[in-house]
C-alpha cells in the first residue's frame, strides 16, 4: 500500500480543478473576491456615462483604501479566532487625533505621524493584554475598549473639524502615472507588515491557534505573545486608516456612526475576503479586495440610480449573504451531529 | 428544596457584588445630596431602569444560550418606528388600536430573522445579528427616507410608558416585574428554562438527548427581538415620538447590565436576579454621571471635555473592572 504524501482531499480537487484546485483556502478566497471586485467594477466602469477616468478611478481607490485597512486590521484578529470590535472607535480615535497633530511643518508632522501609530499600536497592545492576560472575551472586551477609545476621541475633538498638512493629505490622496498613492499605501503595507508576519514564527502562531488553540498550546507554540502581536498590529493598521481618512477629508470628526460603519463593514470585507470566522483561515490581502466589494456595492447602486438611502439595507444583507454562503458547510456534513460543538 | 433555599441559589456572587456596588454608590451619592435615597428618586431610577431591562431579559437568555444579539439597537428602533407609523401599514383605525402589538410583532420578525440564521444556518451569532442590524437600519432608514411616516406615539403607548396602573409604581416598571417574574419561573420551572441552560453548555449533548435544540435556539432570538421592540415601544411613549438612532445608547449598556450580573458570556450559566442587579448598578451609574457632571471640574481646570467621554470611559473601564474581577476565562490547558 502506498502512502500518498498529499491529503486525498487535495489530490482529488488538483483532478477536477486542475492548478485552482491547488490552492490553499485562503488563495481561494483571495481569488474569489478579486473576481467578484473585478465584475463589479468592470459593470460600473460600464454603467459609467463618463467611463472610468483616472480621477475617478483615483476617488474609488482612495475610498476603498480607508475601509481597506480597517479590514485588514479586522483580519489578524479573525485568524486567531478572536474579533476586533475596536476597529472602528480606533480608527475614529487616529482620525481626530490626526488632526490635532499632524499639522504645520514636515518636522511637526513626521512626531505627529509616529504619535499616531504609537497610538494605534497602544489601543491594539490594550486590547491584547486585557484578551490575553485579563483572559477576557474578545467580543466582550473589544466591545468595552472600543467605548472609552470613543470617549477618548470624543475629548481630544469636541466638535468637528481640524486641520492637516496640506502637502502630506495631497500627496496621500493622489495618482502619479494613473496609479494612486493609496494603493501604493495597501501595497507598502502588504510588502513590510502583512508579509513579514505572514512568515514569522509567532504568525504562523496566529494561523495555528485559530485552527486549535488546545493543540497549539500542546505544541508549545507561544499562543500569549502571538495573540499580543495580533491585535497591536490590528491597532496599527486601524491608526494608518485613520491617518488616511484626515488625509481625505482634512479634518477630524467623533462620530459614533463612523465608528460603527467601519467595524461592520470590516467584518464583511474579512468574511468576502475568504477569512473564516472559525480562525485559522485567512490573509489580510483577501480582505483588500473585500473591501473594495463592500465599497464597490456602494458605487452600484448610485450608477443604478438605486435610493442612496437604500445603501445600509444592502451592505447588510451583502454582509448577511456572505456569512450564509460561508455557513453553506452544514449542507455538506454527512454526520448531523457535527453541526452541534 | 425548601423555598428559602430556591431564593437564595438565585444570588451568587457576582449578583451580590452587583447589588453591593449599587449600595456604595448610593452611599457615596446620599454623602453628597441626600435627595439619593428618597423614595421619589429610586422609584424614579427604577423607573428608568425599566427599559433596560426588559430589553436585557431577552438578550440574556440568548446570552445563556452561548450566543449574542447584537441588533438591538435597530430592532428597538424599529419597535419604536413601527409602533408609532402603525397608521401608515394597517390603517387609521387599526393602526391606534394595534400599534403596540405591531410593534412588538416586528421585532419578533427580526428575531425570526436571527434565530433562523444562528439555529438552521448556524452563522456566528455576532455576525449574522450584526449584518441584520445594518438591514433593519437600512428598512428604517427607507421607510423614513420614502415618505414622511407617523412619529407620534399613541395615547395608550404614552400611558403605558409614564403612567401608574397601580399607584405609585410606573407602568414600565410594573410591566417589567410582570416579565421579569415569568422568565424567572421560566428559566427555573419549565422544561425550556432548563433546556436553555442545558445548550448553553453543551448543544451536542442537548441534541444527542433528543431535543431540537434549533427550536429553543429560535425561541429565544424571537423573544429577544420581541422584548428590544417592546422597550423601544416604551422609549416612544416616553418621549412622545420615535426617532432613528433610539436605540443606538442601548448596546453596550444592556451585554454590560447582564455580563455584570454573572451572566457566562459563552453560555450555561447566569440567574436573572443577576441581571437586574445589572441594570439597576447600569443606571445608577449613568445617573450619578449626569448629577456629579465631572466635565464642570475638568472645565475649572481650563480642560473642556464633553460629559459623554465620562459616561464611554466609564462605562468601558466599569465593564472590564468588573469582568476582570469575576469574568475570567480558565486558562488552555
Amino acid at each position: 500500500m502506498t502512502v500518498s504524501s498529499e491529503p486525498a482531499d487535495l489530490v482529488s480537487r488538483q483532478k477536477y480543478f486542475g492548478w485552482v484546485g491547488r490552492l490553499s483556502a485562503a488563495q481561494r478566497g483571495i481569488l474569489i473576491a478579486m473576481l467578484i471586485f473585478a465584475a463589479m467594477f468592470i459593470v460600473y466602469g460600464w454603467k459609467q456615462a463618463a467611463g472610468l477616468t483616472p480621477n475617478m478611478i483615483n476617488t474609488a481607490a482612495n475610498k476603498g483604501a480607508l475601509l481597506a485597512l480597517v479590514a485588514m486590521a479586522q483580519t489578524l484578529p479573525v485568524i486567531t479566532r478572536g474579533l476586533d470590535l475596536s476597529v472602528g472607535a480606533t480608527f475614529v480615535l487616529a482620525n481626530c487625533l490626526a488632526s490635532t497633530i499632524v499639522v504645520d511643518g514636515p518636522i511637526a508632522t513626521t512626531f505627529g505621524i509616529f504619535g499616531v501609530l504609537l497610538l494605534g499600536l497602544a489601543c491594539g497592545a490594550v486590547n491584547g493584554l486585557i484578551i490575553v492576560y485579563g483572559r477576557l472575551q474578545p467580543l466582550i472586551a473589544t466591545l468595552a475598549t472600543s467605548a472609552v477609545y470613543f470617549g477618548i476621541a470624543l475629548a481630544v475633538r469636541p466638535q468637528p473639524g481640524g486641520s492637516v498638512n496640506f502637502e502630506l493629505a495631497d500627496f496621500m490622496t493622489r495618482s502619479s502615472f494613473a496609479v494612486p498613492h493609496s494603493v501604493l499605501l495597501l501595497l507598502a503595507v502588504v510588502v513590510f507588515i502583512w508579509i513579514p508576519y505572514r512568515r514569522s514564527v509567532l504568525g504562523r502562531a496566529a494561523f495555528a491557534i485559530g485552527s486549535s488553540e488546545q493543540a497549539a498550546y500542546m505544541s508549545g507554540i507561544p499562543i500569549n505573545r502571538a495573540k499580543m502581536l495580533a491585535y497591536t498590529l490590528s491597532g496599527l493598521l486601524a491608526s494608518i486608516g485613520g491617518i488616511l481618512l484626515t488625509a481625505l477629508t482634512y479634518s477630524g470628526a467623533a462620530k459614533m456612526s463612523i465608528a460603527n460603519e467601519y467595524t461592520l463593514n470590516s467584518i464583511g470585507a474579512v468574511v468576502i475576503g475568504g477569512t473564516s470566522l472559525f480562525g485559522g483561515v485567512g490573509s489580510a490581502v483577501g480582505s483588500i479586495f473585500g473591501a473594495f466589494v463592500m465599497r464597490t456595492v456602494g458605487d452600484l447602486l448610485i450608477v443604478f440610480d438605486i435610493n442612496p438611502v437604500l445603501q445600509p439595507l444592502f451592505v447588510g444583507v451583502v454582509l448577511l449573504v456572505a456569512v450564509s454562503l460561508g455557513s453553506l458547510r452544514v449542507l455538506r456534513i454527512k454526520n448531523r451531529l457535527d453541526i452541534y460543538r | 428544596m425548601s423555598v428559602s433555599g430556591v431564593i437564595a441559589r438565585q444570588f451568587d456572587r457576582a449578583t451580590l457584588i452587583a447589588f453591593a456596588c449599587v449600595i456604595v454608590l448610593l452611599l457615596i451619592g446620599a454623602m453628597v445630596e441626600p435627595a439619593f435615597l428618597s423614595p421619589k428618586y429610586l422609584i424614579q431610577q427604577l423607573h428608568t431602569a425599566s427599559f433596560l431591562g426588559v430589553v436585557a431579559s431577552g438578550v440574556m437568555l440568548v446570552i445563556l444560550l452561548g450566543h449574542i444579539d447584537l441588533s438591538i439597537p435597530w430592532t428597538i428602533g424599529v419597535g419604536g418606528m413601527m409602533a408609532t407609523g402603525a397608521t401608515g401599514f394597517l390603517g387609521p383605525e387599526w393602526g391606534v388600536t394595534l400599534a403596540v402589538p405591531f410593534g412588538v410583532l416586528c421585532g419578533a420578525l427580526i428575531g425570526t430573522v436571527n434565530g433562523l440564521g444562528v439555529a438552521y444556518l448556524r452563522a456566528p451569532a455576532m455576525i449574522f445579528t450584526l449584518g441584520m442590524n445594518a438591514v433593519a437600519q437600512g428598512l428604517m432608514v427607507y421607510h423614513t427616507g420614502g415618505f414622511a411616516p407617523q412619529d407620534r406615539a399613541t395615547e395608550f403607548m404614552r400611558e403605558l410608558a409614564v403612567g401608574h396602573f397601580i399607584p405609585g409604581i410606573p407602568n414600565p416598571l410594573l410591566i417589567w416585574i410582570i416579565l421579569g417574574a415569568a422568565i424567572v419561573f421560566m428559566l427555573n420551572r419549565s422544561v425550556l428554562g432548563r433546556r436553555i441552560y442545558a445548550v448553553g453548555n453543551q448543544e451536542r449533548s442537548v441534541f444527542l438527548s433528543g431535543v431540537d435544540t434549533r427550536k429553543v435556539i429560535l425561541a429565544c432570538f424571537i423573544f429577544s427581538g420581541a422584548s428590544a421592540a417592546l422597550t423601544g415601544v416604551l422609549l416612544a411613549g416616553w418621549a412622545n415620538r420615535s426617532y432613528q438612532a433610539m436605540g443606538d445608547p442601548y448596546l453596550l449598556p444592556t451585554i454590560a447590565a447582564i455580563i455584570l450580573g454573572g451572566t457566562n458570556v459563552l453560555g450555561g450559566r447566569g440567574k436573572y436576579v443577576g441581571t437586574v442587579a445589572g441594570v439597576i448598578l447600569i443606571t445608577i451609574l449613568q445617573s450619578m454621571l449626569s448629577v456629579v457632571q465631572p466635565q464642570r471640574y475638568f472645565a475649572q481646570l481650563g480642560v473642556d471635555i464633553p460629559a459623554d467621554t465620562f459616561r464611554q470611559v466609564v462605562f468601558g473601564v466599569v465593564i472590564i473592572g468588573m469582568l476582570l474581577i469575576y469574568g475570567r476565562q480558565q486558562l488552555v490547558r
